[in-house]
């Protein structure tokens, strides 16, 4: 992997990912979020997981953006007026943020391995599809199928709450 | 040289992002999306340990990169559900500040 690339996504991904809760419209909101995913994904391809980088691309890219701008055009948002910031809470999410963000870096320069480069693959490529599914549909078979529940509880869910009156 | 430092390091700046939004925003479309941002920093982390454990065979260790498609199909039902809930809280409320739906606030 070369240093340029992760820089340049990790870059993407980031700036994106804070324009996301910088901008005051939804819609703008929303497609940063599509650019942050797609330099996730790339991301994810610079570490040998092909697999992973696609469907991030596909479900989130494609079926979660979509939901979030149909919500959005749903509702009729608009840009939100400017409304007097409580300061003090203001301050203090920022200030919780930081801390986090400061104890997760000492965390990481702690850890030794993290100062070691990634140990080379013995193949040039891998067929990473071939092997998550083996493992997927061997090892995790039931996992799978009660996420595969989960997924129709989620979707009766969604009906239900969307019917006009609940009965 | 990229070590595995880097993406941890990366994937927390994510992850923070994501949080400092559920804390500093209160549109509550906006909160979600922050959720969105804090799953997927953990997912990037997820995949930065796959690549890193190479088993005896020169394979990346592909139980990580499972458990990642497990949180971003529960992520995907997540926000199916969280999107109705917030329509028809909008149905109810008029409105998707978090400010103005105080009703439980003591």
């Amino acid at each position: 992997m070369s240093p340029f690339f992760f820089w340049f996504f990790s870059a993407m991904m980031l700036v994106f990912g804070a324009a996301v809760i910088i901008n005051r419209n939804p819609i703008a909101s929303a497609l940063s979020l599509v650019v942050s995913f797609v330099g996730l994904a790339a991301l994810f391809m610079t570490l040998d997981a092909f697999f992973i980088g696609i469907i991030q691309v596909l479900v989130y890219a494609g079926a979660v953006m979509v939901l979030f701008l149909f919500i959005i055009m749903l509702l009729d948002l608009r840009a939100e007026e400017r409304r007097k910031i409580n300061l003090v809470a203001f301050g203090g999410g920022l200030a919780v943020a930081l801390v986090f963000f400061g104890q997760l870096y000492l965390v990481i320069g702690q850890l030794r391995q993290a100062k070691q480069p990634f140990p080379p693959l013995a193949l040039p490529r891998v067929d990473d599809v071939r092997s998550v599914g083996l493992l997927l549909f061997g090892n995790y078979n039931l996992p799978f199928q009660i996420i595969a529940v989960l997924i129709l509880v989620a979707t009766i869910g969604v009906i239900v709450l969307s019917k006009r009156e609940l009965r | 040289m990229i070590t595995l430092g880097d993406y941890l390091f990366v994937s927390g700046l994510l992850f923070t992002i994501g949080f400092a939004g559920v804390l500093l925003r209160r549109n509550i479309i906006i909160i979600f999306m922050s959720l969105e941002l804090m799953l997927n920093a953990a997912n990037l982390s997820l995949v930065a340990f796959s690549r890193f454990r190479v088993d005896s065979l020169g394979m990346p260790d592909y139980h990580a990169q499972v458990f990642v498609f497990f949180i971003i199909t529960v992520a995907a039902a997540e926000v199916a559900v969280g999107l109705a809930v917030i329509v028809a809280l909008y149905r109810a409320r008029r409105t998707i500040h978090v400010e103005d739906i105080n009703t439980l606030k003591f």
